[in-house]
């Protein structure tokens, strides 16, 4: 019988990985939490930086998965067992899955925005994350507050949740910066009379072509950004929000209203992950993100033989680095597979 | 009456709700490069001006971006106009304009 492989988490580098293995003729179980492959894509409208809408790449990844993978939804994981050659992933319902090797692509969850009790999520009806926004794009045509009118001016609010000892976590979660400022743009295509104001700490626009759609936002739609973080926000009585920052530029306090409060939410390690972490014995980074045996060349391999990671299992990244880390991934196990 | 030897500091946080922005608007018409800037502040590291004086171009445009013009007449006054800002300016700014357009706009707005 021919060598297979399990994968847990059908996301982006789940299927990825899963069409690259059964593309090279190796049987694969891709298992999933929830009733639909694609994870976050599926919440996406239009990605950073080309604009591309997130079906098409979800139809690409979709299209990867011939008849050599079998897909599992609604999985709930009750253990996992080792022994020397073979890997058992054992299901709530007792029913005992079997492999040669074991590929974790657990991914993120978004930071809970209402942990930062002080930007009124969850408190506040105008105050929403990049997530809810993104839902607002995918399923409606126009942008509006809670009271049902077009926003005249709208704010972005930096790292939330990120490169912050108090949430938890000190690392920068790398794509928030561009999700904003692709998220500003599409308010101004939308509805060109809104104002919109971008609070940040540093404008981390490290990919390619990043740095030109952070050019766009100022010259071609004058999308202001104003260096500081929020202290914090408090809602007027007219549901309109007012923000509270350092305009560290002037080296004064500054204070505006806005009629919606937009929270570019962080990623963090996903709950799931843990869980599965503790089953298989590996031990977090300092992040609490997965981390492979040695980071620049062995990339997908840890510590336990035949058990591979791949995608935002290891760490926050955009999802063109998903699919590539995914595809590497997916090198490495046929490689092991075949040893 | 007694003095106590109290006051009150006026407040020093800028409410962006009230300031004004009409005379920044005057001046983007003019010169539409000033939305570029990202604030790295070269053209104050070069400024020959802001080496003699407290001069500095960078906060004087960010002050104007949010509406607080009350120095700029006093402020503008520094600068020579050598450009030596425009040829350091990673953005591509105009500043020798921006200057210009500012010393135009505060006699017509009459700040």
């Amino acid at each position: 019988m021919g060598k297979s492989v399990i994968i847990i988490g059908g996301g982006i580098a789940g299927m990825e990985a899963a069409a690259r293995i059964a593309a090279m003729g190796k049987e694969v179980i891709l298992l999933e939490k929830s009733d639909q492959l694609g994870g976050h894509l599926r919440k996406w409208d239009r990605l950073f930086p080309t604009r591309r809408k997130s079906d098409e790449v979800f139809e690409y990844l979709s299209n990867g998965l011939n008849d050599k993978v079998t897909i599992r939804l609604n999985i709930k994981i009750n253990k996992i067992k080792k022994d020397d050659r073979h890997f058992f992933v054992i299901l709530e319902d007792g029913e005992s899955l079997k492999s040669d090797a074991l590929l974790l692509t657990t991914g993120y969850d978004l930071f809970e925005a209402g942990k930062k009790e002080e930007y009124g999520y969850g408190i506040y009806d105008n105050v929403i994350t990049s997530a809810d926004l993104e839902a607002m794009f995918r399923n409606s045509a126009e942008i509006k507050t809670s009271g049902n009118q077009k926003p005249r001016r709208v704010g972005f609010v930096h790292c939330v949740g990120s490169r912050d000892e108090k949430a938890g976590h000190l690392y920068c979660s790398k794509v928030c910066c561009v999700t904003g400022v692709k998220q500003a743009i599409e308010i101004k295509e939308k509805q060109p009379d809104t104002e919109i104001f971008c609070f940040y700490m540093d404008l981390r626009m490290f990919d390619r072509y990043f740095e030109d759609l952070y050019y766009e936002a100022q010259q071609k739609w004058g999308i202001q950004f104003i260096r500081g973080r929020l202290s914090e926000s408090c809602e007027n009585p007219d549901h309109s929000i007012l923000v509270k920052v350092e305009d560290t530029l002037t080296g004064r306090p500054l204070k505006m209203t806005v009629d919606l409060l937009v929270l570019l939410s962080g990623f963090v390690p996903s709950s799931d992950t843990n869980k599965l972490a503790d089953m298989l014995g590996l031990l977090p980074g300092s992040d609490g993100f997965l981390t492979p045996v040695d980071e620049h060349f062995r990339t997908n391999e840890t510590q336990v033989d035949g058990l591979f990671l791949a995608g935002t299992v290891k760490g926050p990244a955009t999802i063109e680095n998903t699919i590539t880390d995914a595809r590497s991934a997916a090198i490495s196990i046929i490689k092991y597979l075949e040893k | 009456m007694k003095q106590f030897g109290y006051s009150i500091n006026p407040d020093r946080q800028i409410d962006y709700d009230l300031t004004d922005k009409s005379l920044l608007s005057f001046i983007v018409s003019f010169e539409p490069s000033l939305l570029s800037c990202i604030s790295c502040g070269t053209c104050t590291a070069t400024c020959t001006a802001g080496h003699f004086t407290d001069f500095n171009i960078r906060r004087v445009h960010t002050l104007l971006r949010r509406g607080e013009i009350t120095t700029l007449k006093k402020e503008i006054q520094k600068c020579m106009l050598c450009g030596k800002c425009q040829l350091a300016c990673p953005a591509g700014v105009n500043l020798r304009n921006l200057i210009r357009s500012i010393h135009v706009a505060v006699e017509k707005f009459n700040v």
